[in-house]
């Protein structure tokens, strides 16, 4: 029988850690920004099919990067948390926060007690009545949770479009301003700082809460994918 | 550890939320449990009940209509009660039989074609959202032996065909397409028989109204479960339209116009029946 070698909880930490770092490293980033006209998501993802970016309950939206297989499986689960919560409470009780929590957890235990951790970053965003009331929390792989304000950036280079969101970011944006600003954090610069040509809204994906959804479109699900023509007609 | 995990995932993966309950939460489902003791089909327990709806299509889609009475035995329990309610952006749903199961199955049917949706990123067809409905019917077939059953009528607009379509059922689950129009309840045989001489293809949507209003008020004339107009607590009946921009809730004072407009020419025509 051989021996086993004495890895301190330390170490083994770290390297999961690690590990889990680099994988998400190695996707594109996501963008979540809080605006005047409500939360817009977006994502740099050139399939029209496999979201990074979705609807979990009436006001509250995911985002992920990461590998698909795992933050779809979150996403899923997210999904059955909200709908068993509202339908066995009242809508109304199905909160960001506390499905944040649950998101913290699982990733939390999944980083301890699996193989491996789940290479995932995870954004859950809800719309409130006003600006102050809106909520981002962003997740990472080992079930750490931040309470954010304004946005939220996550995947490969997420301190580089965080610094360009943040030089930019207002309070008093529309949607329009909002996805605009995060194109402009998306667009990786090129060689001499010269900005590089801008995502196509094939390579895009857009989705936004609408704050005043009940009373302009009449549903009280805020969540509003952007299609193609939808993202060039915004930006126009 | 992680097998079990896949394995676990594998087995979740299912874009039903009746399924989820089924699995993780049966006691939430409406109809997970049969009454022990007491109910039989000879005595039935007096709870609410709901009762005239009518459905008819339209030129360009569907329209459903329903009182705002339930009844107790011979007491009325509620003068304010809803029996339609929109199921998605394309579908409503209307019920009568036992109250309480029916608003419940009607919570559970809204929230199971919003999962499906968010889940599969996709609506459901409207024969795929029909067959979940007979469905969650046939699961209530237990309770419905012992008096408590629920009775629904379904109406859609399909937009790959682009049509609206009407769907009944029995306490079975058992689906069936209905052209033209259709109506359920204990009063529904009265509102049967104003339909079939009112309805006529392509009808505005303006004429289907006041045609569903004249079935229900005819309905109420004869069937002491259903309530008529009520002028002096300004209650109508709740109507709801869908076509190909999804469905509607018609607003009060259409449904007023539209009832003031019955009641004034059974007024001015003073006949007995």
């Amino acid at each position: 029988m051989t021996q086993q070698f004495y890895v301190s909880p330390e170490q083994l930490m770290k390297d999961r850690a690690d590990f889990a770092r680099k994988g998400i490293a190695r996707g594109r980033s996501v963008v979540v920004i809080s605006c005047a006209d409500g939360i817009a998501l977006v994502a740099e993802n050139p399939s029209p099919s496999l979201h990074k970016i979705g609807e979990i309950y009436d006001k509250i939206a995911f985002a992920a990067v990461g590998k698909y297989n795992e933050f779809e499986s979150l996403r899923q689960a997210g999904v059955r948390y909200a709908d068993v919560r509202g339908y066995s409470y009242d809508r109304e009780d199905v909160t960001a926060r506390g499905l944040a929590s649950v998101y913290a957890q699982s990733l939390g235990a999944v980083f301890t007690a699996e193989q491996k951790p789940f290479e995932v970053e995870l954004a859950v965003a809800e719309v409130g009545p006003t600006q102050a009331e809106d909520h981002l929390y962003r997740l990472t792989f080992d079930g750490s949770i931040a309470d954010e304000h304004s946005f939220v950036v996550m995947g490969g280079q997420a301190e580089k479009v965080s610094s360009a969101i943040d030089a930019g970011w207002q309070a008093s944006m529309g949607f329009a301003d909002a996805v605009r600003l995060a194109l402009k954090g998306l667009t990786p610069v090129q060689e001499g700082e010269q900005p590089g040509a801008p995502l196509p809204p094939s390579a895009l994906e857009v989705a936004v809460l609408d704050r005043l959804s009940d009373s302009t479109r009449g549903t009280r699900r805020a969540f509003r994918r952007l299609n193609d023509a939808d993202i060039t007609a915004l930006l126009a | 550890m992680q097998e079990s995990t896949a394995n676990q995932v594998a087995a979740n993966a299912t874009s039903s939320f009746t399924e989820h309950l089924l699995r993780d939460r049966p006691e939430l489902l409406p109809f997970s449990r049969s009454l022990q003791g007491g109910a039989s089909a000879a005595v039935p327990v007096q709870v609410p009940h709901a009762t005239t709806i009518v459905a008819m299509s339209y030129g360009g889609g569907v329209l459903m209509a329903g009182d705002r009475r339930a009844t107790m035995g011979n007491v009325i329990a509620s003068r304010h009660i809803e029996k339609v309610f929109p199921a998605d952006h394309f579908s409503v749903l209307g019920i009568a039989g036992t109250a309480g199961i029916a608003i419940d199955l009607t919570r559970l049917f809204q929230v199971e074609l919003e999962h499906y949706e968010k889940i599969e990123g996709t609506q459901l067809s409207l024969e795929g959202k029909a067959n979940r409905l007979g469905a969650m019917i046939r699961g209530n077939l237990p309770l419905a032996l012992q008096g408590l059953a629920v009775v629904p009528l379904f109406a859609g607009f399909d937009t790959t065909a682009g049509v609206g379509r009407l769907f009944s059922y029995d306490v079975t689950g058992g689906r069936y397409e209905e052209h033209e129009h259709h109506t359920v309840g204990s009063g529904s045989v009265f509102a049967r028989g104003a339909l079939k001489k009112l309805w006529r293809p392509n009808l505005t949507a303006a004429e289907a109204l006041s045609v569903a209003v004249e079935s229900l008020y005819d309905a109420a004339d004869d069937d002491s479960a259903t309530g008529g107009p009520d002028t002096v607590r300004q209650l109508w009946p709740v109507v709801y339209t869908v076509d190909r921009t999804g469905a509607r809730r018609v607003p009060e004072p259409e449904l007023a116009a539209a009832s003031r407009g019955v009641i004034e020419a059974r007024t001015i025509a003073g006949r007995e029946a």
